[in-house]
């Protein structure tokens, strides 16, 4: 795409019509957007056009339409966190990964779970958005609405956010190539946070080879994000061509056991084709899934609920016409049931000394002196991403076992790793993915063994038929 | 029976930073409202904040002038509490690791001994009219420096001059611009008797205010104990137009704050550089200076005090006293005609004033001329040229008798008083025939012909 737009075979206005009718189309069927900002596509397409015939030396994907999880600020387009708590919230800036790929013409603001909780995208405030695979099915979430955008063909690639597996998840479910870099090493300015020691954006695209493309964009050190990491960026696209003899590849037998059959098969079978391609497997154990589970969810509510304590219902939102001020303030308590359920269990856990916030984080540092270890044995965790396939909406879990869809994914974001999910096999017509997991900064590593997997393998390819309803 | 009070301040002190403490949007007293604000210190959903270094700095400073141990590494963390002026719904602050511990500050009526200082963000200004209330966020974000003192204090007065004190001392520092009618100082005060519960009240932005609301609280507190009445715990406010303190919060309705380390900022790291840096740059503290004013210049404690008011005056008077002025005389002029004048800039340059009062000292010139000259002084003239156009003190004889006699033969009914045994009236003439030599005549020297001239003709 990027190469027809280098050599003039295409313009971008062209590919932004032609994105923007197709994100019309499913508009219907998956609810994938919040808003479709079409004009402002245009505009920017419009732009590049020009700039490209005027000769100007334009960034690689300067011309490139994408779609934006819709809890990244965007300058005058509202940015609502799927909740009615910011309705009508248009932010005066942008955040650092939209002034980034500002050459890039806005699809749209994508749907996820109000404030990013969730793993189903069906606590959105504007109702659920839906798998295109199956619309009967969630595309995951939180990034739920990005994620179905990129399988559908509505974006050729689109930003989501990871808190706790809200790229990886939705990724798999959709059948989509979702990577979450290491914590810092993208700049958190202007991104709604839910848990800010834990957040960190995310890319979705079709193939590991445009998510290397995208990520050299958005990567690099931001003066006004002080967790944002000093190093240099290396040149991901160098890490494409690359094999994966020699690397030292951890699988954990007791995790495969866990996953329904066709995920544990697919991922046996991703284990023989690594070890076939010069990889060698060795086996682990990860015997603190369930610990990580547990400090995540003590860690990321008190954050979340720090986060959202701005949030009172009169500067940002819906706010009722009351008689009283406690009317108001009451009239204007719109936050969903998860959220609220978060929220309580944020700030009932705080105790004098930092309660068990200060547990969750004492159990978070054991998990990454764990993996420290680890790495010090293997190059990479191959692991599941989920131990199913996407869910049924009106199936959906509860929420305790809800959690468990990220069960795989929290211990990158507890310990800031970089992690790789990638399209490895089908069931019942269903995408299934694998997740890879590298020490941290060495996202080059995720890149080599992805593109890699995506030379040998088809899956990736598959697209669902467009359903119209 | 009395009891001693145990008494405890929380004083915030707005850092003198040109930036706010984690944004760029500048501090200037007195722009238009919602001005000097950016999505940082606004609150904005995804800004996140930056430290600033000056701000960093000046803490630093401040926490080494009041002789605190500065922490090699102290964490931020979130107060939260729900108030208007506070956007995010925390303040940022430092809770369990503060910048320093300890510090001291020497008062006459003894040492007050500090807890821990910290640094945190002040909060938006709310005015509130007749049916609204509207919000400033320009003071949102500021740089704060709070100083906790041990509850060591042991009465109103001595709150009153502690805070004194700890204002000139952050001054001369270069920490704090010390105008408080700009908020630039605001203090919390706890305050128990004997066993009471513990009182804290709030807003008070003024010294008088603080001695005023604890001298007020004292006196409540021990009458409440003398008819037998328990002191709740409970939090009050001043009111300054009622000169009373009012209820704000019982202990049950305590504030429920909550705290959460700051993840969006790591740990704050005072390097052995930026210790190095800020000890360079601090001056003498004036107590220090106060007590070496008296020891090596022989000045009285209120004379030293006076001086070292301000570390301009107290640089300038060292520089009078360098420059050949005998130490008691300039400490005399400064804080008597020096201080009615212009300061700083204003002033005359330290030597050609030291010229002017060797004049003086020397009795060449009278203090009325001492005072004539200086004001030409200061319209730019030098020394030299004030003296010359003043012209010298008169010590001719003859012209002093003719004075002299003239000034009594206007005034019989002076001269009568004086042989009538009111030795007063002597200080009447001198003061007539001064003036009518336009300051210029030597006082002794016409005092003693005045007094020979009136007892002659007694007989």
């Amino acid at each position: 795409m990027a190469r027809g737009l280098a050599a003039g075979e295409i313009s971008s206005r062209e590919l932004t019509e032609d994105f923007l009718r197709r994100s019309e189309r499913w508009q219907r069927t998956l609810n994938a957007y919040i808003e479709i900002t079409g004009d402002r596509a245009l505009a920017t397409a419009k732009r590049i056009d020009a700039l490209r015939c005027r000769g100007e030396k334009l960034g690689p994907l300067a011309g490139i339409p994408m779609a934006l999880k819709d809890n990244i600020s965007t300058r005058g387009v509202a940015t609502t966190c799927a909740s009615r708590v910011l309705a009508g919230y248009i932010p005066p800036y942008d955040a650092a990964v939209v002034e980034k790929l500002g050459d890039c013409p806005l699809l749209g603001k994508a749907n996820l779970d109000e404030f990013a909780m969730g793993s189903s995208n069906s606590t959105s405030a504007y109702g659920p958005a839906c798998n295109p695979w199956d619309p009967a099915r969630s595309p995951g979430g939180s990034s739920g609405g990005s994620a179905a955008l990129v399988a559908a063909g509505c974006a050729p690639f689109s930003l989501g956010t990871d808190t706790g597996g809200s790229v990886r998840q939705p990724a798999a479910f959709c059948g989509v190539t979702g990577f979450k870099p290491s914590y810092g090493r993208v700049s958190r300015w202007g991104l709604l946070p839910l848990a800010p020691s834990l957040d960190q954006v995310g890319v979705l695209t079709p193939s590991v080879e445009d998510c290397a493309l995208v990520l050299q964009e958005i990567a690099g050190h931001d003066s006004r994000d002080a967790t944002s990491a000093g190093m240099s960026v290396p040149d991901y696209r160098a890490a494409l061509g690359t094999e994966v003899s020699g690397l030292k590849i951890g699988l954990c037998p007791e995790v495969l056991a866990d996953c329904s059959r066709g995920v544990g098969s697919a991922l046996a079978e991703a284990a023989r084709e690594l070890e076939k391609g010069g990889g060698q497997i060795i086996s682990v154990s990860l015997p603190f899934l369930e610990e990580a589970m547990g400090a995540y969810l003590l860690i990321a509510s008190a954050e979340a609920a720090s986060s959202l304590a701005r949030y009172d219902g009169v500067a940002y939102g819906y706010r009722p016409l009351s008689p009283t001020l406690a009317e108001m303030y009451l009239g204007s308590r719109v936050f969903g049931p998860e959220v609220l359920r978060r929220l309580l269990l944020g700030v009932c856990s705080q105790g004098k000394g930092g309660g068990n916030y200060e547990l969750g984080q004492r159990v978070r540092r054991a998990i990454v002196s764990r993996l420290d270890a680890l790495f010090g044995q293997v190059d990479l965790l191959l692991l599941p991403v989920v131990s199913h396939p996407a869910f049924r909406l009106d199936e959906e879990p509860d929420p305790l076992a809800m959690h468990y869809n990220d069960l795989y994914s929290i211990p990158a974001n507890l310990a800031g790793l970089p992690a790789l999910a990638l399209p490895c096999g089908f069931s019942e017509g269903l995408p299934l993915s694998l997740q890879l997991m590298a020490p941290r900064f060495r996202e080059d590593l995720l890149l080599a063994a992805g593109s890699w997997w995506q030379r040998r393998t088809d899956w990736h390819h598959r697209r669902p038929r467009e359903v119209c309803s | 029976m009395t009891e001693m009070p145990v008494i405890g301040l929380e004083v915030h002190v707005q850092l003198k930073a040109r930036a706010k403490l984690f944004c760029s949007c500048p501090t200037d007293f007195g722009a238009p409202p919602n001005s000097r604000v950016c999505p940082v210190c606004l609150g904005l959903p995804g800004a996140l904040p930056i430290i600033n270094n000056q701000a960093v700095l000046l803490a630093v400073r401040g926490a080494l002038a009041l002789g605190a141990e500065v922490s090699t590494s102290s964490t931020f963390d979130r107060k939260h509490y729900f108030y208007p002026d506070l956007p995010k719904g925390y303040q940022v602050s430092q809770n369990l690791r503060p910048l320093a511990h300890g510090g001291r500050v020497p008062t006459p009526m003894g040492q007050v001994d500090l807890l821990r200082i910290h640094i945190e963000e002040d909060a938006g200004k709310l005015s509130h009219t007749e049916d609204s209330t509207l919000i400033d966020y320009n003071r949102s974000g500021q740089a704060l420096l709070e100083i906790v003192t041990a509850p060591c204090l042991s009465g109103a007065k001595q709150a009153r001059v502690f805070l004194e004190i700890l204002r000139r001392a952050l001054v001369y520092a270069g920490v704090c611009d010390g105008r408080l009618e700009e908020g630039s100082m605001r203090c919390d005060a706890n305050l128990s008797l004997g066993g009471g519960g513990r009182v804290e009240i709030k807003n008070l932005n003024s010294f008088r205010g603080v001695e005023k609301a604890l001298a007020y609280e004292l006196e409540r507190q021990s009458r409440a104990r003398a008819e037998g009445r328990t002191v709740l715990g409970e939090t009050r406010r001043w009111d300054e137009a009622g000169a009373a303190t009012r209820v704000m919060r019982t202990k049950g309705q305590a504030q429920d704050y909550w705290f959460l380390p700051e993840p969006d900022l790591p740990p704050l790291v005072i390097g052995a550089d930026l210790r190095r840096q800020a000890r360079g740059d601090l001056p003498e503290m004036p107590w220090t200076k106060e007590k070496r004013f008296t020891d090596d210049y022989g000045l009285s404690p209120a004379a030293s005090s006076g001086l070292t008011k301000t570390r301009t005056m107290a640089d300038y008077f060292e520089a009078v006293v360098a420059a050949g002025c005998k130490a008691r005389q300039a400490a005399n002029f400064l804080l008597g005609e020096g201080s009615k004048g212009p300061r700083g800039a204003g002033l005359p340059s330290p030597g050609q004033l030291a010229l002017l009062l060797c004049e003086l000292e020397q009795g060449r010139l009278s203090p009325t001329g001492a005072k004539a000259v200086f004001a030409r002084m200061l319209t730019g003239e030098t020394a030299r040229e004030a003296l010359r156009a003043v012209g010298s003190q008169l010590t001719d004889r003859e012209y002093l008798e003719k004075l002299a006699a003239e000034v009594v033969a206007a005034n019989p009914k002076a001269k009568a008083d004086y042989l009538g045994g009111r030795k007063r009236a002597l200080g009447f003439f001198i003061g007539a025939a001064m003036a009518a030599s336009g300051g210029r005549a030597h006082p002794a020297l016409l005092r003693k012909i005045l007094v020979s001239l009136l007892t002659k003709n007694k007989v």
